[in-house]
């Protein structure tokens, strides 16, 4: 079974002849594309490591197979920053922020953390007051594990995030 | 693969203590993660990023019995299944050199690598199917459908025969007495009796244990996570009969350890066998549920705590009894009597211990291991003797300070613990707290609950080695075979180095995760700062004094005639002590003597007379709040404020996380963590992370970690005791005594359920 | 995962046509490659739905109901102001849902259609009747921590895992079916079905039928001022309900003048307790109603294992669930969505004496 995907990953257009529909967008990534910033925690949707962008939105890629995602845009950690225009070598605002809040340890849940994060300041585009409620944050950033227990200071970092985008008139 | 990593410009952080702060020193700064660009930007490879040319998956198919023996697999189906190559079982998988179950090294425990047909716990590995895609080999090891020859199994404290193990953690008797117990219980005017139950935990570091093999002749190549790497080298040279310096491996980062990654594991080892099966480098990676069993775990225990006290809250008599297990096939048992030997003045101090054989995986150590089962038993224990006394919990435990270590008498190297509760106490508030159990409420009628713990952790010291090496740039590396599981070795030992070389942190490149580089020992008993450190310090005084030895020794040398113990090394320039204007740079004293670098060796080791003369402890309290629906009975951990002592140190900002994620598996154990076996089939029925509950986001609402001061001039060179297992103890016992205090209900079983709460 | 055909359907008439025996159809997959990963079915053929034009939009109806199409996202319909506005408790109870990258890619369709969290259904190599008709239970006897306490049989005591079903029950939804016979309608209470003698049967779905939409009639908007969902979680976030209730008012000149109420977690389908609700009419809300209304829904619980702590903790919450809903919907959503902790007033860290 040939089954030809196209997907937009990181801003490049990648023409895909997958020989097996079984193919998660996760294995995908890991497996045949050399992205392993994107990471397999528990392959069930339950950890949140896995987490990209997909057409904008967050989701878990172990759960979600290549090729009913044809067409799609996909960001991953390794593209944040240039897909939001910024030049090689620069980090987007939760990138730096999860630096200086040290919200992470290990880092192993930390690009799933990430994404998921920009996804949630892009959700919160639609509800203003979202992303200054530390209580909102922590839940909607709930779907990330993170067993090193860097919880403090991934709250912090995107609250202290989002108000630089904010203060910058940026969108996430 | 990257040895070094790019430097992080250090972010000032003005909210932590600026009295770790030395002057001109790397040590003490809260400098940000020099890994950290690596790893918020997708780039820092873990060893399941690899994929050498021609590389295959592995996959492996595990024990859904708990005792017995395989009968049969469907090899056929496998081997079918387009894109798989191989399957490896007990009759192709290759001789080992050395028989699996033979140790005899220490950490070292009997592993399963298919040598038979036989099952000796739920999720064993029972074959590895080896195929073109990870698809292929998945959907391969799930048709092998296996059947199986089950025999009975036990995997509860209740299933099985109680023994006295010869030894408990390591090398430690299960029985220890001093004084008499039964007169001190039979003279105190308080006195309770109780019984704590802990659960069965798995450590599930986000990242599984995975192997990237690859073979070159007798030569072996491998990524995979590692807490002990020379320790691993020896383990599969041992069993491959190969010479451990034939082994590379690639460890620059661990996807979280908590003692897990201290042992090889039969996945890693199968990874490397099937490598060699297939002469084609193999992927092997443990998928999350199989992370239950052959991975290592906590094993469960039940304790009983028999306490005395005098009419003014002084203790008469510790009685620790615990029940633990190991498996049927090897011995591994948690120590969790120990904790009774450190923390609380009597005169009157028994523990024990007693085991049962269980047909599941080999415990292992497990962060605290021992120290963290053993605390939530005895500061819960301390707290219904507390309470039978009707003191205030703290006053309790003040008025039982131990001024030396009570199992010993020895006096502690340091100890800050009165510090601690103070500056705890007074940051949560504790004085306010009523001595009545629910009486507090907050705004919306929830239950509030206040509690607190006494936190306690060995400073261990190991052995360790370390390579200083200053160049005719100015610049300085470290080279140390040491491990980064996420405590921030990649900063803290290049701000070690730094100061030992008397650099900027930023001019010093470090270099570890790499068993060709010097032994740096094991990260574990949250000893390899200091044991690590250590060794790095002491190569990095040992480059400074040879360096010195060039340019005292030089009539063109500013610094000629200063003598070694006459120069001081600051900004990458040599000063003399008695005339710091006389000084040169390292540069200058390198080219001159027609160096392009210097190097010295540097090492690591317990001092056998401090240890002998002391005690060697961190400490720490920790102030648990809880919030409670009083008619759901569903709990929130709203607030927790730790403060620790534990020496010096050497990075606050990752101290602190340090003690966040110890505190956070405080709450873990204390009300998620608890692997469910059925008792008929001895399976974990929860071995995901949808039922095997960790916390989460929401579940840390609030926590604060502060820093106590400590000066310890006996533990190491550098004062440095260990952060990474102190915050879950204490922490476990604060919030079941905040529970109680909340609800007026003692739950003895862990973790608190919210049913035993209507 | 088992090797399967992959169809991508462009129409409904397209996507039931392709189905065949051991096929199924495929949404956001994120409980159905959970259940092929995990070895628990195997379908032979999967049919892509997610390209159907038309299926994911949410449509207020001109009779004052609103449809709400098969793939539209949760978290979709969750952030939907009219959706929010007018039915909270099912905003409420779609965020209380697993996570907010699961809710992005969760349809509603797939909510109706997702299988037990049973750990033995889970567990291939565990007897269940639902994977392996006449094969047994060993949930009965094992952890039933998270099984049934209303309309299980000797055969399967596992329940229904979705929160989104909860309020649909309790607000009269109607799940509109296709299959290649026509379209057919079947009230959502009617929709999934108690084990009996039949575990494996867990709706009324025909074979190669698959849902459109849900659509809500026009008096369900009538609830909005007083709606709740309420679950009880082992954890504050990211968790399956150990049980969880919706509870609906209307209230007229100070007395209740309609009630609805539906339970999670206590049975193989969303449980609406009709009885329970009438006795709610015309009486005060207070406290009293809401125990004498508690007691009458669980009325005819019992416990599956070493579960009755359930059906006490069900009887609290549902008058918990009430008294929540008469205090008022919160004018916004609580931060923490359906959590018994999602209290309207900030903790100010100060600490009134009881």
């Amino acid at each position: 079974m040939s089954i030809p995907v196209a997907l937009t990953i990181n801003g490049r257009r990648h023409a895909l002849v997958l020989d097996d529909p079984r193919v998660t967008l996760l294995d995908l990534l890991r497996e045949r594309l050399d992205l392993t910033g994107t990471k397999k925690g528990c392959d069930r949707g339950q950890c949140g490591a896995c987490t990209v962008l997909l057409d904008g939105r967050r989701v878990n890629a172990c759960l979600a197979l290549a090729v009913s995602h044809d067409g799609a845009d996909i960001v991953t950690i390794e593209g944040l920053a240039e897909s939001c225009g910024l030049e090689p070598g620069q980090l987007h605002p939760v990138q730096s922020a999860f630096i200086d809040h040290d919200a992470f340890q290990c880092g192993f849940c930390t690009p799933g953390q990430i994404m998921s994060a920009v996804g949630l300041l892009r959700e919160a585009r639609s509800d203003p007051n979202l992303d200054d409620d530390p209580e909102r944050v922590r839940e909607l950033m709930s779907g990330n594990l993170c067993r090193c227990g860097a919880y403090l200071g991934i709250t912090e970092a995107i609250l202290d995030a989002s108000a630089r985008l904010r203060d910058a008139g940026a969108e996430a | 693969m990257p040895d070094t990593i790019p430097t992080a410009l250090p972010a000032a952080l003005p909210a932590l203590a600026p009295g770790h702060v030395r002057h001109g020193s790397s040590i003490g700064q809260p400098l940000t993660r020099r890994d950290g660009a690596l790893k918020v930007t997708g780039a820092a490879r873990f060893a399941a990023d690899n994929h050498p040319p021609g590389m295959l998956h592995a996959v492996m198919a595990v024990a859904s019995i708990a005792h017995g023996r395989v009968q049969s697999l469907d090899i056929a189906a496998a081997r079918a299944h387009p894109g798989v190559v191989e399957v490896m079982t007990s009759s192709n998988a290759p001789k080992l050199a050395r028989h699996p179950d033979q140790t005899g090294q220490p950490f070292t425990y009997k592993l399963d690598l298919l040598q038979d047909d036989r099952v000796r716990y739920a999720n064993q590995p029972i074959a590895v199917v080896i195929a073109e895609t990870l698809e292929a080999a998945t959907e391969g090891a799930l048709l092998l459908r296996p059947t199986y020859a089950a025999e009975p199994s036990s995997t509860s404290l209740d299933q099985a025969e109680r023994f006295v193990p010869d030894t408990v953690g390591v090398g430690s008797p299960p029985n220890e007495t001093s004084g008499d117990v039964a007169a001190g219980l039979a003279d105190a005017d308080s006195r309770i009796e109780a019984t704590y139950d802990t659960a069965p935990q798995y450590h599930n570091a986000m990242e599984p244990h995975a192997v990237v093999a690859r073979w070159d002749g007798d030569r072996l190549f491998l990524d995979t996570p590692s807490q002990g790497l020379s320790m691993a080298q020896a383990r599969i040279a041992g069993l491959f009969g190969i010479d451990a310096a034939d082994i590379h491996i690639e460890s620059p980062f661990l996807g979280g350890g908590f003692g897990s990654k201290g042992a090889v594991w039969a996945p890693q080892v199968l990874g490397i066998m099937a490598a060699r099966l297939v002469g084609r480098p193999v992927k092997l990676v443990t998928r999350r549920e199989q992370m239950f069993g052959p991975v290592g775990h906590r094993a469960p225990t039940r304790q009983t705590l028999r306490l005395g006290a005098d009419r003014d809250g002084h203790l008469t008599a510790v009685d620790h009894h615990t029940l633990t297990a190991s498996s049927t096939f090897d011995d591994f048992f948690e120590p969790s009597g120990r904790v009774s030997h450190t923390l609380y003045e009597t005169p009157n101090l028994r523990t024990t211990h007693e085991a049962v054989r269980l047909d599941t995986g080999t415990p292992f150590f497990m962060r605290a291991p021992g120290e963290a089962s053993g605390s939530a038993a005895l500061e819960s224990a301390v707290d219904e003797l507390a309470e039978a006394c009707g003191m205030d919990p703290l006053a309790f435990r003040i008025a039982n300070y131990a001024e030396q270590e009570p199992k010993s008498g020895k006096p502690f190297t340091s100890k800050k613990l009165r510090d601690c509760y103070a500056r705890g106490a007074e940051r949560f508030g504790w004085a306010s707290r009523p001595l009545q159990p629910r009486t507090l409420r907050d705004e919306a009628g929830l239950l509030v609950g206040w509690g607190m713990g006494t936190a306690s952790f060995p400073a261990l010291m190991m052995q360790a080695t370390a390579r200083a090496t200053l160049h005719a740039d100015g610049t300085g590396l470290i080279e140390l075979g040491a491990h980064d599981m996420g405590q921030g070795a990649w900063t803290a030992f290049a701000q070690i180095g730094a100061d030992g070389l008397g650099l900027d942190a930023a001019a010093v490149e470090l270099r570890i995760g790499n068993s060709a580089l010097p032994n740096a020992g094991m990260a574990g008993g949250s000893a390899h700062t200091a044991t690590a450190g250590s060794a790095i310090h002491d190569a990095a005084t040992a480059a400074i004094r040879a360096l010195a030895d060039l340019a005292t020794g030089d009539e063109r040398s500013a610094l000629f005639g200063a003598g070694n113990q006459g120069v001081v090394a600051r900004d990458g320039r040599l000063h003399r002590k008695d005339d710091e204007q006389r000084s040169e740079r390292y540069a200058d004293i390198l080219a001159r003597a027609g160096r392009a670098s210097l190097s010295a060796d540097g090492k690591a080791a317990p001092n056998a007379a401090n240890q002998a003369q002391y005690a060697a402890h961190a400490h720490g309290a920790v102030f648990a709040e809880v919030k409670i629906h009083p008619t759901l009975g569903q709990i929130r951990v709203t607030r927790l404020v730790g403060a620790f002592a534990a020496g010096a140190i050497i990075n606050p900002r990752l101290v602190t996380s340090q003690y966040y994620g110890g505190m956070i598996w405080g709450v873990s154990f204390a009300l998620h963590e608890h692997a469910l076996h059925d008792p008929r089939t001895g399976r974990v029925m929860n071995a995901n992370f949808a039922e095997y509950r960790v916390p989460v986001n929401a579940d840390i609402p609030d926590m604060e970690a502060i820093l106590v001061e400590e000066d310890d001039p006996y533990v190491n060179a550098l004062g440095v005791k260990g952060v990474g297992e102190i915050g879950i103890t204490g922490t476990v016992g604060a919030i079941a005594n905040a529970v109680w205090h909340a609800t007026g209900i003692r739950v003895r079983r862990l973790p608190i359920t919210l049913e035993r709460l209507l | 995962m088992n090797r399967f055909d992959y169809v991508r359907a462009a129409s409904v008439a397209e996507a039931v046509a392709a189905w065949v025996p051991g096929a199924s159809f495929l949404a956001g997959g994120t409980n159905l490659l959970d259940l092929m990963k995990g070895d628990i079915v195997r379908p032979s053929r999967l049919i892509d739905i997610t390209r159907i034009p038309g299926l994911d939009s949410i449509e207020p109806l001109a009779d004052g109901g609103l449809r709400i199409g098969a793939l539209v996202r949760n978290s979709d319909l969750a952030r939907d102001r009219h959706v929010s506005g007018t039915y909270p408790a099912l905003a409420e109870a779609l965020l209380s849902g697993a996570s907010g990258q699961l809710r992005n890619a969760a349809t509603t369709a797939g909510n109706a259609m997702q299988r037990t969290r049973c750990a033995y259904f889970y567990d291939p190599a565990s007897a269940c009747n639902k994977r392996d008709p006449g094969a047994g239970c060993d949930a009965r006897g094992g952890d039933t921590r998270l099984h049934a306490v209303l309309g299980w049989s000797a055969h399967c005591i596992a329940t229904n895992p979705s929160d989104f079903c909860v309020p649909l029950a309790a607000l009269d939804a109607v799940v509109e079916i296709a299959g290649r016979s026509g379209t057919r309608e079947v009230a959502l209470e009617a929709f999934h079905t108690l084990p009996g003698d039949h575990p494996e049967t867990e709706t009324v779905l025909e074979e190669g039928e698959m849902i459109l939409a849900v659509r809500l009639p026009p008096e369900a908007a009538g609830f909005a001022a007083h709606s709740r969902y309420l679950k009880v979680r082992e954890r504050t976030s990211y968790a399956f309900a150990v049980v969880s209730a919706a509870a609906s008012l209307r209230l007229a000149q100070g007395r209740i003048a309609e009630a609805r109420l539906a339970l999670g977690g206590v049975a193989a389908k969303p449980w609406r307790a009709r009885e329970a609700e009438r006795l709610l009419i015309g009486r005060l809300p207070d406290a009293a109603a809401w125990t004498e209304c508690a007691a009458a829904a669980l009325s005819g619980a019992h416990p599956s294992g070493d579960n009755d702590f359930k059906i006490d903790l069900a009887r609290r919450l549902v008058a918990t669930a009430f008294a929540r809903a008469a205090a008022g919907t919160p004018d916004r959503l609580p931060a923490l969505p359906a959590s018994p902790f999602a209290v309207p007033v900030v903790s100010s860290g100060v600490h009134a004496f009881a």
